[in-house]
């Protein structure tokens, strides 16, 4: 299976961007995308002031019901609301989502613009480093990670933010290699300036939107991973609601109630899908020369 | 073979070395991280301290850390991996007796996938920018957001639990009943193929898209050479290197088990080796595991690295 388990196609490579013209407007499906996302934020910031039942109370006498008034998504095999369930599940997939990516894209970043611009010992023994956890199988790493540090919300976070950072590291020490060749960080250097004032000066701004898009799609592959971590008994315990562990539970009611799996997962698919088109928007404003 | 090509390829032999040894201490060091004590576990919770003290020397848990790796790295040497301190299974013969189940869906799922993608990324960029194009490249993109195990619950609701033609999961082995076996294995490499298809498209396409802009298929279209011919003698092979890599890759990681989706389909298969052997604190399984995983993974795109140069002869002759 390739999302959830390779950081070999974390970004989904080599292809032209769908979004095929930047500059005439990002088009509907951009701020389509932008407004579902924004809007699961908000409903994940606001959960505890939305008038939502309790996501985890249970109740006997309603049991995997379908949609209806009084439980809009309708209720899981255990009676609770789907709908509560997926607005605080989505605290989690967006906490673990957001916090993840953006650990690996500073901690990545820094690392590869330093090994980008100081090709020596430094450059060769971080890069080296980076090599080994890439060759390292990601999902075993983060399976003995999290089977090491137990499950919670801060581990996960960190688990896979450590997977990340290679990657990270990679893009921005790629685009570094290529900028210090470039007249004006030569114009710099002649200038006397500072290997720290070149660095945050000249190169960083030019980071800024590939470290960027690398940070959308990162977003988009970690909340499918926490999800494989669910299904693999590795994920968060109940009764807190993941969208990953409530497609766990929903899997063995498919027979009696597929809308408790299914309820999750379009969440879900709907999400990673709006995630990756506002990075692929991204990818096109950053490598306009891309694409055909 | 001359002298260039030996050193190039002594120096990526000494490099996966490396690797496998950097990669096989890292494991070594987080299996014995992991809480619970193997002993304890094998023996039960009624044994004494002094048997458990026992066994942990018996299986030599009781030498330090590095001690107990570099017994390790001597035994791989001699083809000795160990064997399993929870069902006391060789774990060489573990892993050959899962593999066969592994490889299989792996690759049929892989050749299927390669099918649609190439069919599929031949087609649109042909067709660049019409209809067929803009609807191959918007289930690409709509398919890459979908996550496998989304789609083995699709399937398994479709064609297990709606049409009850599939089974939902488990194993059947070959000899016991062919039709069976066959019927198991549906699923999963249905599952891999839609997952894997929109990647291969998608590079296809792009690179397609641009070896089509050439002056020897004008001059091919110019003799009168008919599309079919064109698209798929003169263009395809030039445009493939991109997708070698793409599919080296993915093999690479399959090759070690496709983890989720043995897990979820509850196949026999290395990846399900490697996840028990994480649950259950048998580190040594693992490590054989991880062993097997990396090295499939760094000898796939070894080979890969050396299809290049039959694909683009360019390649073959720098710095010959």
């Amino acid at each position: 299976m390739s999302a959830p388990e390779g950081l070999a196609v974390v970004m989904p490579a080599a292809a032209e961007p769908l979004v095929r013209r930047p500059r005439a407007g990002m088009g509907w499906l951009f701020w389509c995308s932008l407004g579902w996302v924004a809007l699961v934020l908000l409903a994940a910031a606001c959960a505890q002031w939305l008038p939502l039942p309790d996501p985890t109370r249970m109740s006997l006498m309603s049991r995997a019901q379908g949609m209806s008034a009084a439980h809009w998504l309708g209720t899981d095999g255990l009676g609770r609301d789907l709908l509560a369930r997926v607005v605080y599940g989505a605290r989690v997939s967006m906490t673990v989502g957001l916090l993840a990516p953006l650990i690996a894209t500073f901690v990545g970043g820094a690392l590869g613009l330093m090994a980008g611009y100081w090709r020596g010992w430094f450059g060769k023994f971080a890069m080296g480093a980076m090599d080994v956890l890439l060759t390292f199988p990601p999902i075993v790493l983060m399976l003995v990670l999290t089977a090491y540090l137990g499950a919670s919300l801060t581990n996960l976070t960190v688990v896979l933010a450590v997977l990340f950072i290679p990657v990270a590291a990679r893009i921005s020490r790629a685009v570094t290699l290529a900028l210090v060749q470039r007249e004006f960080v030569v114009a710099a250097r002649a200038l006397g300036a500072t290997d720290a004032r070149i660095m945050l000066r000249e190169i960083l701004p030019l980071l800024v939107l590939p470290m960027l898009s690398f940070f959308l799609f990162s977003v988009a592959v970690v909340i499918v991973l926490e999800g494989a971590l669910s299904f693999l008994a590795l994920g968060l315990p109940p009764p807190t609601p993941t969208w990953g562990n409530m497609i766990g539970e929903g899997r063995n009611l498919l027979e009696s109630a597929p809308h408790v799996a299914f309820v999750p997962a379009c969440v879900m698919f709907i999400t990673v899908l709006a995630l990756n088109l506002i990075g692929d928007a991204v990818r096109a404003v950053a490598e306009p020369n891309r694409g055909h | 073979m001359n002298g260039y090509t030996l050193r190039r390829l002594g120096r990526r032999l000494a490099y996966l070395l490396f690797i496998m040894l950097a990669v096989t201490a890292l494991t070594s060091a987080l299996g014995t991280l992991l809480p619970g004590d193997v002993a304890v576990t094998m023996l039960g919770n009624e044994a004494t301290p002094e048997n458990v003290a026992a066994l942990r020397a018996k299986l030599g848990l009781d030498l330090p850390l590095w001690q107990q790796y570099w017994h390790w790295v001597g035994g791989v040497f001699s083809g000795n991996f160990g064997e399993s301190h929870r069902t006391g299974e060789p774990v060489l013969q573990a892993i050959k007796d899962r593999l066969p189940v592994t490889l299989e869906i792996v690759f049929a799922g892989q050749v299927l996938s390669l099918l649609i993608g190439v069919a599929l990324g031949v087609l649109s960029a042909a067709r660049r920018d019409g209809w067929i194009d803009r609807l191959v490249t918007g289930s690409a993109f709509a398919m890459i957001s979908l996550p496998g195990y989304l789609v083995a619950i699709g399937l398994i609701y479709v064609f297990a639990v709606w049409l009850g033609w599939l089974p939902a999961g488990g194993y059947v082995p070959f000899e016991e009943d062919a039709l069976g076996h066959v019927r198991c294995l549906v699923l999963p490499v249905l599952t891999l193929a839609l997952v894997e298809w929109p990647v291969f498209t998608r590079t296809l396409r792009s690179d397609m898209i641009t070896t089509l802009r050439e002056d020897y298929i004008l001059m091919a279209r110019a003799k009168g050479l008919s599309s079919r011919r064109i698209l798929f003698l003169h263009a395809l092979k030039p445009s493939s290197l991109a997708l070698i890599t793409i599919v080296g890759l993915t093999l690479g990681r399959l090759v070690g088990g496709a983890l989720v989706l043995e897990v979820i389909f509850s196949l026999p298969g290395v990846g399900q080796m490697i996840v028990d052997s994480i649950l259950t604190r048998d580190f040594i399984t693992l490590q054989g595991g991880v062993v097997f995983v990396t090295l499939g993974f760094l000898l796939v795109n070894f080979a890969v690295d050396m299809l290049y140069g039959v694909l683009d002869p360019r390649i073959r002759h720098v710095g010959a």
